[in-house]
Parts: structure tokens; sequence; C-alpha cells
């Protein structure tokens, strides 16, 4: 299941949400808008993205708007909205957690 | 594959639509069948045709027509949402005694039975609100 994340990990749990009760197998995380933010580097949220046992997702657009190019953490990878189709095309199920 | 999308919330007030219409323009562009927008809560602002943004901002309902009309996808905004909000089509206005109606090209405005069947009947369903 794709599981897409579009608040910030400051404002609401749902990235703790998803961490917590995802099924790692098969899993993959889309951070979308302020979303994004969890994947900054040396922020409160890297470690637990690390430890997330499943492939992390960033959608360029948003995190470029965010002027986060390169403040991102190492190890997520970048997509844009072609690799945004691909990721929902991939899975059997997407999940937006609102 | 066939790709039906969720809009919760309204123009210019939350990236949602913004994220939507990106989402659906590129699975359009790889050869995806949006097969229906579904606008709900304040997603429903989406269809409204006396919307006039500032000239050099982007004008969100008519690129919801334009795309609508273009890849011949069913704008399908929820009637209790809509009848909240002040969005009546030709026949609303009528049933409810008003004098105007508003919604755009490309939209119609029915229930929820039509997210229901766009769920069943395509092999994705993205939502994207707040």
């Amino acid at each position: 299941m794709l599981h897409i994340v579009n608040k910030s990990p400051f404002d609401t749990g749902s990235l703790a949400s998803v961490l917590r009760v995802a099924k790692k197998d098969g899993g993959a995380v889309l951070l979308i808008e302020d979303g994004v933010y969890a994947a900054v580097k040396s922020s409160a949220t890297e470690a637990s993205l690390k430890a997330a046992g499943m492939p992390v997702y960033v959608l360029q657009a948003d995190a470029d708007a965010r002027g986060l190019q390169s403040k991102l953490m190492e190890g997520v990878n970048m997509v844009d909205y072609g690799g945004f189709v691909d990721l929902v095309a991939g899975h059997d199920n997407v999940q937006s957690w609102l | 594959m066939k790709i039906a999308i969720m809009v919760n919330e309204g123009p210019y007030t939350h990236q949602a639509t913004d994220s939507a219409y990106q989402f659906a323009k590129a699975a359009i562009a790889k050869g995806h069948e949006i097969t229906r927008v579904f606008f709900y809560h304040d997603g429903v602002n989406n269809g409204t045709r006396l919307t006039v943004p500032p000239q050099d901002d982007r004008h969100i309902v008519n690129r919801w027509s334009e795309m609508g009309t273009q890849h011949n996808i069913d704008l399908v905004i929820c009637i209790a949402a809509a009848q909240r909000r002040g969005l009546l089509d030709e026949n609303e206005a009528k049933r409810q005694g008003k004098n105007a109606d508003n919604i755009a090209p490309g939209f119609r405005i029915s229930g929820l039975g039509q997210l229901v069947e766009a769920g069943i009947q395509s092999d994705r369903l993205v939502v994207f609100g707040d």
C-alpha cells in the first residue's frame, strides 16, 4: 500500500500513525505538500523515517516550493508528478492520511 | 490504468486541488485514464464559473473545466455539499426557486453514489484534501 502524507509531522500525527501501523512489506510512504518537512535533514523526524522499514518518497515540486532542495536527509527518493503516478499505479492500494 | 480522484478542499484555500490537478495531468501524460474527479466538502467550490482570479494567477476552475472537456473526464460535484455552499446547476436553481445558477462547464452535480461507483470501477482512487 502507498501511504500519502500531506501534513507536517510538527502539525499532526499522520506520519507517526503511518509508521506505527503500516504494513512494511510492500508498503511505501510518499510525502507531499507540507508532509515534505518530515524529510528535512537533522530534523526530529529523520531517525523515524530512517527506521521506517519501507521506501520513503518525497515530491520534488513540493520540496522545491518550500526551499528544501539541499536540506533533505539522505536515503529518501525524489519523485516528480510522473513518479507520483507511477507509485500509485505500482501499489494495489493508496491511502491518503488526511 | 483507470484512476479516480477525490478533491475535498476548495480553490485558493489549500494546496489539495492544485496537487490533484498536477497529479491528473501527469497521469494523463502517462497514458492513464482519469475516470472521474469527485468534488466533496469545500472541494465543490472548484466548480463555480463565477470565479474570477487575478490575471496573473492560475484559473483553477477553468483548468479543471478544460481538462474535463479535453480528456472526457467526469467532473462530479456532491449535491449536498454544493447546496450548502451555494452551487447550483440550472435544474437545481429551478427546483430551489433561485434566480441563478453557477456551475462551470464540464461539471455536473450528483450524489455520493458517484464516489462509490468511481471507487468500484477504477483501479485506484486517490484522495486529496486537508
